[in-house]
């Protein structure tokens, strides 16, 4: 049975490029500061751009952790994301992990000598698992560019269903010459760091992060946001392209907003996907348009991290809610002048601005897409 | 506990056999995966070129859904059939399959039509557009098959009003070894939605 | 030049997996793209994978590949003017 209890994120954290915790995560977003950088060689890609954690100050951060050196740069990521939550939030009987991911360990396959079940997901998810010491067995969302914000989701459902107690979600991709070369063959990266709704733009910049949230049942007495709504529906168009009508997308924000049961001009704050390719972010201004959300202030973060793929929606979502708690929206970097065909109130630099309703979207391959609804509760 | 909801109707593709509530509908004997799949796809009177560029995994979820969908879809009007779907290797098959591609510098073309269907959700995005289900949809990862987490989150789907009825799959595929069990959830049928009878039928 | 075409259509047929298509279903003018034989955009980026591994061209442009793509005849007379390999 689903019970009628309100469902809250009340602590998050994240390990980019940008820092390996919230705080200089914020501090550099503000500055404008990106994780994107030039990589004169990458296997066998050259002269691309994406945004890299360095290994060495990874390694060096999650020695404050663990000085266990049987991890991957992706476990040590999603670890040290979580870290910090375990430390204020305690792991119960009834706690779930839910991880989010596209690829995981996808790069242990360039090793032909590791045995090939070192790269299944699940057998990461059982690491972090009990590297944290969870008692219920962990929940990994493939669900392609959407898992992250789709991770949210299922801990909402899976809480209000009794299913567990609270959920520790945690999110995380890393770049490896897989992603990379083949986003390459669908011609799909930009040449410059992405333009997210940019008349300039002409593809994506990979990067990689992890983050982590906390949701539970239970009333926070800190800065949180309470999970009023959400949807997660197929375009059922193509599973490469995304659809001209943003049908999909639409549909998710519209059964959000039902959940809800607000107005639409209460919304302040759109999180958008904006990957900065030329199908995709239009598809988004047809949809946001269609759901009458268009005049709301929106960004994409894409600028600043590149595309986190399967952590992108929660890394948004945690940056999103920085700008919820500290009252400032902001710049979508990359952006100058519309090349999307619909006008968006796209954020050209910093705002303040005080924001009780933030809608989070993310739309992916297998014309996936999900939003969540969020309200600002302390 | 008590349950509203019932399996209306289920599939079974393993060990070249194709079983549809139960009775089999193609058995064939010391044939791969690859020629076993296209003859249930003709025993089934599938006609749709797209089948057959899907990758294993899809075409293996592909045709599990088919088997039951081609007998609940309303032509006429939208269906709301949301899609949850789960395996154990998410699309690691074609993923060792596109690593390959990339692996040899002289010999290096990265294929765009391997490369999209190193997405386990892919298979979704195939049985949406077949059917044009505009509906809930989720791929997950277990180690094994979870019939506690498929029942709950089915449930949660049905019950919240976010769908009328669930096609819930199981679709396994790595190195020629592979199970597809899928499942139709909804208000009629004569068994009832839970974990132990999921479980059954799973096991069967 | 027609053996170049006989090529084109079964490295297309094998490629693209169009199953229960043979070579001579295929007619050098017929389009390949839309009512023809219903590629999409998908299979489009794969026939630019197609023209560097077995013709070494690699496409500046790859909005260059619509007008090269759009039969037979017009896919076998770029390859035969530019062609490494």
């Amino acid at each position: 049975m689903i019970a009628n209890k309100t469902i809250y994120i009340s602590d998050a954290n994240c390990v980019t490029p940008l820092g390996f915790d919230l705080e200089a995560n914020w501090k550099a977003l503000v500055k404008g500061q990106s994780g994107i950088q030039f990589q004169e060689k990458y296997g066998n890609l050259s002269s691309i751009y994406a945004s890299i954690i360095e290994d060495e100050k990874l390694n060096e951060s999650f020695l404050k952790v663990s000085n266990e050196n049987t991890f991957t740069k992706l476990e040590k990521m999603l670890i040290l994301a979580l870290h910090p939550i375990i430390n204020k939030n305690k792991v119960t009987e009834k706690s779930v992990l839910i991880l989010s991911t596209t690829k995981g360990n996808i790069s242990l396959l360039e090793n032909q000598e590791l045995p090939i079940e070192e790269a299944q997901l699940a057998t990461l998810a059982k690491k972090i698992n009990t590297f944290f010491g969870f008692k219920t067995e962990p929940i990994v969302v493939s669900n392609a560019c959407v898992s992250g914000v789709l991770a949210v989701s299922v801990a909402k459902r899976m809480i209000q269903f009794g299913a567990y107690e609270n959920a520790f979600v945690i999110a995380g991709d890393e770049i490896s010459e897989f992603v990379l070369s083949g986003f390459n063959s669908f011609q799909a990266m930009s040449s410059l760091p992405c333009a997210p709704y940019d008349e300039s733009r002409n593809g994506v910049t990979l990067g990689e992060a992890a983050a982590a949230v906390y949701i539970s049942s239970e009333k926070p007495t800190e800065n949180a946001v309470a999970i009023i709504g959400d949807g997660a529906i197929n375009d059922a168009n193509h599973i490469s392209g995304p659809s001209r009508t943003g049908e999909g997308l639409f549909k998710s924000i519209e059964s959000a907003f039902k959940d809800a049961n607000i107005s639409k001009d209460k919304l302040d704050y759109i999180s958008a996907h904006g990957t900065a390719t030329l199908y995709n972010d239009e598809m988004e201004a047809t949809a946001f348009s269609r759901s009458h959300i268009d005049t709301v202030a929106i960004n994409s973060l894409k600028g600043y991290y590149g595309h986190t793929l399967g952590a992108s929606g929660l890394l948004e979502i945690v940056i999103g809610l920085q700008s919820v708690y500290n009252e400032e929206l902001l710049a979508s970097k990359g952006f100058k002048n519309s090349g999307v065909s619909i006008p968006i109130a796209i954020l050209k630099e910093n705002r303040k601005k005080e924001i009780k309703y933030f809608l989070k979207t993310a739309s992916g391959f297998g014309g996936c897409n999900t939003a969540i609804l969020f309200e600002k509760i302390n | 506990m008590t349950t509203n909801y019932h399996i209306s109707s289920y599939c079974k593709i393993e060990n070249n056999t194709l079983q549809l509530n139960g009775a089999t509908v193609l058995e064939m004997n010391d044939v791969l995966f690859p020629e076993f799949i296209k003859n249930a796809s003709k025993t089934i009177g599938l006609e749709y070129p797209k089948f057959f560029k899907m990758d294993n995994l899809s075409k293996l979820a592909f045709l599990g859904a088919e088997a039951i969908l081609k007998d609940n879809i309303d032509l006429e009007n939208e269906n709301d059939i949301a899609l949850v779907f789960a395996n154990k290797s998410s699309s690691l098959d074609t993923d060792v399959k596109y690593q390959d591609s990339i692996s040899d510098s002289e010999n290096y073309f990265p294929s765009p039509a391997v490369f999209v269907y190193t997405l386990p959700n892919i298979c979704v995005g195939e049985i949406s557009i077949k059917h044009q289900l505009k509906t809930e949809n989720a791929f997950f990862v277990f180690d094994d098959f979870k019939p506690d987490f498929m029942s709950n989150y089915a449930s949660y789907l049905l019950e919240s009003g976010k769908t009328q009825k669930v096609l819930c799959g199981w679709v396994e595929y790595y190195k020629n070894e592979y199970k597809a069990f899928v499942y139709l959830v909804e208000k009629s049928g004569t068994i009832a939605h839970d974990k132990q009878n999921i479980q059954t039928l799973y096991n069967q | 030049m027609e053996a170049l075409k006989q090529e084109l259509k079964s490295k297309i047929i094998e490629v693209l997996n169009l199953e229960d298509i043979a070579i001579e279903d295929i007619n050098d003018n017929d389009p390949l793209f839309g009512d023809g034989l219903g590629l999409d955009s998908i299979d489009a980026l794969e026939l630019i994978v197609l023209l560097d591994k077995e013709y070494g061209i690699r496409l500046a442009d790859p909005k260059q590949g619509k007008a090269i793509f759009e039969s037979i005849e017009t896919m076998a007379a770029y390859i035969a003017e530019n062609r490494t390999k």
